[in-house]
């Protein structure tokens, strides 16, 4: 499933880029447009680390609604304000961006559009043992 | 803004993914870019990969025309969701011996307007959660320009990272390869060669590619029933353009394994 690969990338991030040893807890963000099975996302991330000897402590998510800023006449909305399709939904979870072409401003019809909150999975805080944030600002 | 831009990306776990990716799972990648539309970039694209698997290399394509993507027109797919399979990330399809992978399975072939930084976001995800097993070359047919998807792979990609630039006799079209190969030096992008298209003999690419010190791969001639090839990979090969542009294919390997 994708939740297993999102997974492997967050935790390629922090382990191998990073070059963090343990982690006492991680906070990450979903995205309502991704639409992660989270349960499925939480089990993946345990059993990579596992499987890797690697050790993480705490896991948090932190759930966000996806928000729509229109570029062309301001209006703001969210996704219980429009319908889409399963296939639809399902296109979007794998590329979040693909709602461009599935979703218009409800007010004016434009597809020039800002996804400003919700779009997917996001990595918000972290805290262990190793991690080399500096690697960063290089 | 450009330096909290990159900071924002440098902290993106996909960035990472997607480096990784593109230096383990495809010894090339070999992108097809041009600064000006209209020089047949995607047919020659779509060719080099159609040859390369005939040549019994394997060989993937990516269509990074994020908002208008064409080539699976040419090699008569239908973008459908289904077509896309789910084995550690995204599994890309095998069309007429290539893995195929274009953003035209997640929009329907929909149009998708993307402003900057959701461009490259796209890119990211596409990158970091296509699984292409194992390649020997990565085709990658850029959009026209110089924008987001080839400024955001010259961070992305590794050593194994190449353009092919793209161009036809036009003075118009000369002039803007001249601006791309200066960007992707600025860039640190290598620049494997280029290609003249739309060209009955050697033109003004030629002299370019003399001038700025890079190989000329050779020209494709002007070919009138191309498009009647279009969606018939077979045909599409067998065509004057299509058997120029193996003698192009070829030169391009020799540079690749040299």
């Amino acid at each position: 499933m994708h939740e297993w690969a999102l997974a492997s990338t967050v935790l390629g991030f922090l382990f191998r880029e990073l070059g963090c040893r343990k982690l006492e807890h991680v906070v990450i963000a979903l995205g309502e447009l991704q639409n992660i099975d989270w349960e499925v996302f939480r089990f993946a991330l345990k059993n990579i680390a596992k499987t890797e000897g690697l050790e993480i402590k705490h896991i948090e998510f932190v759930r966000k609604k996806a928000k729509f800023y229109c570029n062309r006449c301001g209006h703001e909305w969210t996704l219980d304000d429009v319908n889409l399709s399963e296939e639809e939904r399902e296109a979007i979870h794998f590329v979040p961006e693909a709602v461009h072409a599935y979703v218009k401003c409800p007010k004016c019809g434009s597809r020039d559009f800002t996804v400003v909150e919700g779009r997917g999975v996001e990595l918000i805080s972290f805290a262990g043992e190793g991690c080399n944030v500096s690697a960063l600002r290089s | 803004m450009q330096g909290k831009a990159a900071m924002f990306l440098r902290s993106d776990p996909r960035l990472y993914e997607s480096r990784r990716k593109l230096e383990q799972q495809a010894k090339h990648v070999l992108g097809f870019a041009s600064a000006k539309g209209g020089v047949g970039k995607t047919t020659l694209a779509v060719l080099a990969a159609l040859h390369l698997a005939r040549m019994r290399f394997r060989v993937g394509l990516l269509d990074l025309d994020l908002t208008n993507p064409c080539t699976h027109l040419l090699l008569g797919v239908e973008p459908r969701l289904d077509l896309v399979g789910e084995e550690a990330g995204i599994s890309p399809p095998k069309i007429a011996g290539i893995e195929y992978m274009t953003i035209a399975f997640f929009t329907g072939g929909k149009p998708l307007p993307l402003r900057g930084s959701e461009a490259t976001s796209a890119i990211l995800e596409i990158l970091a959660a296509t699984n292409w097993g194992q390649l020997d070359v990565l085709v990658i047919d850029f959009p026209p320009g110089i924008k987001d998807e080839i400024l955001d792979l010259s961070m992305i990609g590794g050593d194994n990272v190449k353009i092919v630039v793209v161009t036809t006799p036009s003075k118009l079209s000369v002039e803007a390869a001249k601006r791309l190969i200066d960007v992707a030096r600025s860039e640190k992008l290598s620049i494997l060669g280029l290609v003249e298209n739309m060209a009955d003999k050697p033109g003004l690419g030629k002299e370019l590619a003399r001038q700025q010190r890079i190989e000329y791969l050779g020209h494709i001639p002007w070919d009138p029933d191309l498009e009647q090839s279009f969606g018939r990979p077979e045909k599409l090969v067998e065509g004057k353009a299509g058997k120029a542009m193996r003698e192009v294919t070829e030169r391009l390997v020799k540079l690749l394994e040299g």
